[in-house]
């Protein structure tokens, strides 16, 4: 593979335009594991994306048109943790309380598979100096004012992630 | 077994991606150049990724090797 050989660093832009637990995990797995690899992050928070700068952090998973999700036990042996609950997903997403057990049972997969929380992620990233930027106009739609972000937070709009992501080696949207 | 004398070992058994590179990262700041961090992982993907973060940060993976269901490496400090 050809290796870039300057004393700049890489830098990586991505836009995190979703807001529930599962799909939390990629851009903070990928922005703390950039910053660890000694590249400059700047992560831009748009639409249900910016509910992962909230100060008060309550991530829910929904089975609601996530047909592809596997339902799966997260205790018991191997043979009983591997079997794909055959439930129909308009069933699942309309149960009452189902969200929450879906929820609850997500988070102990990814904890007894040692999988770091969302939590952690996130203060790895604030602490390596990650740039985390919320959009202005989907902050005005959704009602959040800056003050129920996290410390640090930046403000702005398509032009700065624009800018950003035309000088960045990798920018992705997720 | 290595030769190389490790001056910390971090244990990264039952951790999953990315948390054994995250850990790793923060272990190798508290180093001096020349100094070896011996890293114990259990995560397979561990032995692609800490080829791929040594490559791009520039500190040299010395050994790796694998012992049952353990990978252990040994990291010089850039």
């Amino acid at each position: 593979m050809a290796k870039k050989e300057t004393s700049e660093p890489k830098s990586m832009v991505l836009i995190a335009s979703k807001g529930t637990l599962d799909w939390a995990y990629p851009p903070f797995i990928l922005a703390s594991t950039a910053v660890a690899l000694g590249w400059n992050v700047t992560v831009f928070f748009t639409f249900y994306g910016l509910v992962l700068l909230r100060k008060d952090l309550d991530l829910k998973v929904s089975p609601l048109g996530n047909p592809a999700m596997p339902m799966k036990m997260p205790f018991g042996p191997k043979f009983f943790k591997n079997i794909n609950w055959p439930m129909p997903n308009l069933l699942m997403g309309n149960a009452p309380g189902f969200e929450d057990m879906a929820t609850s049972m997500m988070k102990k997969t990814f904890k007894t598979k040692g999988v770091a929380s969302i939590l952690e992620l996130r203060e790895i990233c604030v602490e390596s100096g990650v740039r985390m930027i919320g959009c202005q106009m989907t902050m005005d739609v959704f009602g959040f004012e800056k003050t129920d972000f996290i410390e640090g937070v930046e403000i702005g709009g398509a032009a700065s992630a624009l800018e950003s992501a035309g000088n960045s080696d990798v920018s992705m949207f997720i | 077994m290595s030769d190389a004398k490790p001056d910390l070992e971090l244990d990264c058994r039952g951790m999953n991606c990315p948390l054994p590179i995250l850990k790793t990262k923060k272990a190798i700041d508290t180093l001096k150049t020349g100094q070896i961090l011996k890293m114990i992982a259990t995560d397979p993907g561990s032995i692609n990724d800490m080829n791929a973060w040594t490559n791009s940060t520039g500190n040299a993976l010395v050994e790796s090797e694998q012992s049952g269901k353990e990978f252990v490496f040994y990291i010089r400090k850039k």
